[in-house]
């Protein structure tokens, strides 16, 4: 039973009968396959995952204790239009925050247009280490997750952009490779963007970013370690790359070079794509306490020895109070309109923002401007009368370390789940690369709240994750006739 | 190649052949178990199996006696016992783990189900069932390893690394299973060459797939010394001694070319002795003094490819 009140914009169902048109040839096909056909591909789906190790580790628990993400068999479609949108828009984005980058850590324009305040430089994100330092094609952020949530036909809101170490793509691509071994059928009935090159556009633009001069550029992929949670989507990229994966250990520091330890002797490195915080990556210039890192890495990188993707301080870009600016900054970066809309936000150190949310508290979501990961946010909807009444106290003591969003309507895509096919809560990120040029493939990590209601989707928290498709559109006539094609081609065999 | 990931390769590689072995010998002592024989109690049974191996002495530490069921599961299920075949599949898949990218990734995912199928077998009493189904699992998988890791990968540096560590592994534990067993089965030295039991020996042979060959190459009856010489000089025997040192030389000719290494030495040393060695030679002055020099000896080539290759030196 639906508890729920409010109504959701569904990716495929417009109602109980009507379907949207993009679905129309694929709700057809769902509609004629038997629910334990869909169980079992399912089944067959976990079995391949398990094998081929495609697991992420948890945190807390047993060393090695390895879990599967949840994958649903049921697609995310997109239309080539709408792909068309989410596409420009992330990358118009990611070029205007590249550019706010660099000037944050060069002429700091922006703070002197009094668009962001001069208390950015004491965010703990930034790193007044950075400062002058010029990075190869002024790119910081190398590859940017973009996470996307839409609420209704033409409504697709940022809800953050992610600048430090995103991941996740791993699961595009492995979520892909095994759509097309269940259902080889449904490729060649629609016409499906590829997504596979990703890795090779990647590689490309970390060979891109090595400092000039260098001819054959030493690209390696550098990972915390296999107790890592996101250790497979390490090797993963590293041998889709077909470049070293180290870890800090096998990695030094001589004169202002970098080199990797191995069996024929030191190898200088040019282009690292880290997979560790920046307070990781050297104990010698960040936490002391650190193994992970390699000690005078950060020296190195400052002279210009090596290039770190992405670069150091980036973080400085991708929380709340940055956020919000990131309409602006496209405008006054780029001269554009934005394509993509920000979550409308309120911040509580503005006086009239302030008033309102105080009214409006049980409708909306508060968070702190620094926190993530869940941690010290109200939920208005969900919340007691007494948290919400000591959240305001909190709010009143501080206002300036608040702000406050609308709870979001979160669009729907129907999933298989115990109880057969039920429409579940989803989120979209696609994955932006820069290099000579900001491209995406068309494809993205689509994640999915497997609980009933829930719009949790972090794998951390029984979130899953599903293939994303950006259809080129066919007409009902030519599916038939492939349909036909298809049908003749088995009678023969 | 960066040489941690030349290490967890070789390690690998050694922990599959080491978990092949202990499944061999487990194998054969169990077949033997079931030929009527008075003389051999259960404990005289067993104990060499846990000799081989080279872990009495941490058998001792927790169990009192020598039974087929304490046995077996020391050797084949416990979590404790660093050298079990349970502990040799964990750390070759976490060796594995740590360097899947330096494989094709069919090597890796046939390591990977290896461990996931392994699941299947614990809890289970083997001594009182399925033991021969173990071992016989056990050693498919190894063969599985190695076929689709020498179908499958790039004949660069992380395959020879991998080659390695089976075959240093594999001339150890061939070494330490001719000793104890010539030991066992022979007592006295005057008994060289006097009668023997036909069913230990041919299980000496069947634990190191070499029953056939004995037949082939000797057609004769299966004399101690033969079997001694079948499993050290015989080039042509895939476990024997000499085989695997041909293996090694060779691999780190390659891996060396041009430069001076002492392990590589020491490789070309023992091989000489087993490529020019004469088994009446090795008799007069005793095999078993022959075979601790030779164990000895690869350790040390063990020790020295660690110190050229894998162990991660300051800068």
């Amino acid at each position: 039973m639906q508890s729920q009140t409010r109504t959701y914009f569904d990716e495929m169902n417009t109602g109980p009968a009507g379907v949207r048109d993009l679905y129309a040839n694929y709700a057809n096909w769902l509609r004629d396959v038997p629910p334990e056909q869909l169980e079992s591909k399912r089944q067959e789906a976990e079995l391949l995952f398990r094998r081929v190790g495609i697991t992420f580790n948890v945190y807390g628990e047993n060393a090695g204790t390895e879990r599967l993400i949840p994958f649903d068999v049921i697609p995310r479609l997109l239309a080539a239009k709408e792909w068309d949108v989410l596409s420009k828009g992330s990358i118009q984005r990611v070029r205007a925050l590249n550019m706010f980058l660099h000037d944050i850590y060069h002429d700091r324009e922006i703070i002197k247009v009094g668009l962001v305040s001069e208390s950015i430089l004491t965010h703990s994100q930034y790193r007044p280490e950075m400062f002058d330092v010029d990075v190869p094609g002024g790119i910081y952020a190398h590859i940017a997750g973009i996470d996307i949530v839409r609420t209704g036909e033409n409504q697709f809101y940022v809800l953050e952009d992610n600048l430090r170490t995103p991941s996740g793509v791993s699961y595009m691509l492995e979520d892909r490779k095994m759509m097309m071994r269940l259902f080889p059928e449904l490729f060649r009935r629609y016409s499906i963007a590829p997504v596979e090159h990703y890795p090779q556009v990647l590689k490309n633009n970390l060979r891109a970013v090595a400092q000039s001069g260098v001819k054959d550029p030493t690209v390696v992929l550098l990972t915390p370690g296999a107790y890592n949670s996101a250790y497979f989507e390490h090797a993963f990229l590293a041998q889709q790359m077909g470049v070293e994966l180290v870890e800090g250990q096998d990695l030094f520091v001589r004169g202002n070079a970098v080199y990797m330890r191995t069996t024929e002797g030191p190898k200088r490195v040019d282009v690292i794509y880290r997979r560790l915080d920046d307070e990781y990556i050297d104990p010698l210039a960040f936490n002391p306490d650190s193994m992970l890192g390699v000690p005078g890495l950060f020296s190195v990188y400052r002279n210009g020895g090596v290039t770190l993707a992405n670069a150091v301080g980036t973080g400085v870009a991708d929380d709340k109070s940055t956020y919000i600016r990131v309409p602006e900054m496209i405008k006054f970066y780029l001269g554009e309109e934005p394509i993509l809309a920000n979550v409308p936000t309120y911040e509580l150190s503005k006086k009239d923002d302030l008033a309102y949310v105080l009214d409006n508290l049980p409708e909306l979501v508060v968070k702190e401007v620094q926190g993530s990961g869940g941690y010290g946010m109200l939920v208005g909807p969900t919340a007691s009368k007494q948290e919400i009444t000591d959240f305001r106290d909190r709010v009143l003591a501080n206002p300036s370390n608040y702000i406050a969003q609308p709870t979001l309507a979160l669009s729907t895509c129907p999933t298989l789940v115990e109880q057969g096919i039920a429409p579940r809560h989803v989120d979209l990120r696609p994955f932006v690369l820069s290099g000579e040029t900001v491209t995406l493939v068309p494809g993205a990590l689509c994640r999915v709240a497997m609980r009933e209601g829930s719009l949790v989707v972090n794998s951390s928290q029984g979130g899953g994750t599903k293939d994303t498709w950006v259809l080129q559109e066919r007409s009902s006539q030519e599916v038939s006739a492939i349909d036909a094609a298809l049908k003749d081609k088995v009678a023969v065999c | 190649m960066l040489s941690r990931t030349a290490n967890h390769l070789y390690w690998m590689a050694r922990y599959i052949e080491r978990a092949e072995n202990m499944a061999r010998i487990l194998d054969v002592t169990a077949n033997m178990a079931l030929v009527p024989n008075a003389a051999l109690s259960e404990a005289a049974l067993w104990q060499p199996a846990l000799e081989i191996s080279g872990n009495a002495e941490s058998f001792q530490e927790r169990f009192s006696d020598f039974t087929a069921s304490n046995v077996i599961h020391f050797l084949a299920m416990d979590p404790e016992n660093p050298s079990s075949i349970y502990s040799a599949l964990y750390s070759a898949r976490e060796n594995a783990r740590a360097v899947r990218v330096a494989m094709t990734s069919e090597t890796w995912e046939n390591i990977n189900a290896l461990w996931l199928e392994f699941s299947q077998f614990e809890g289970k009493d083997l001594a009182l069932d399925g033991l021969r189904e173990f071992c016989d699992w056990v050693k498919a998988r190894s063969h599985l390893f190695r076929g689709v890791s020498f179908g499958t990968m790039l004949r660069d540096d992380a395959f020879q690394f991998l080659r390695l560590g089976t075959f240093i592994e594999r001339a150890d534990n061939t070494a330490r299973l001719l000793d104890v067993k010539y030991h066992l089965l022979l007592p006295k030295e005057e008994e060289v060459g006097g009668g023997v039991d036909y069913y230990e020996w041919s299980a000496v042979l069947r634990s190191v797939s070499a029953f056939q060959a004995y037949q082939k190459v000797f057609n004769d009856t299966i004399q101690p010394w033969r079997v001694a010489e079948l499993l050290v000089l015989r080039k042509d025997m895939p476990r024997s001694l000499h085989a695997c040192f041909t293996e090694i030389t060779a691999i780190l000719e390659n891996l060396t070319t041009g430069r001076h290494v002492e392990c590589r030495r020491i490789a070309g040393e023992i091989n000489a002795s087993l490529q020019y060695g004469r088994m009446d030679h090795i008799f007069q002055n005793g095999l078993h003094e022959f075979l601790t020099e030779f164990i000895e000896c690869n350790n040390q080539l063990g020790a020295e490819i660690q110190n050229s290759f894998l162990n991660i030196h300051a800068a």
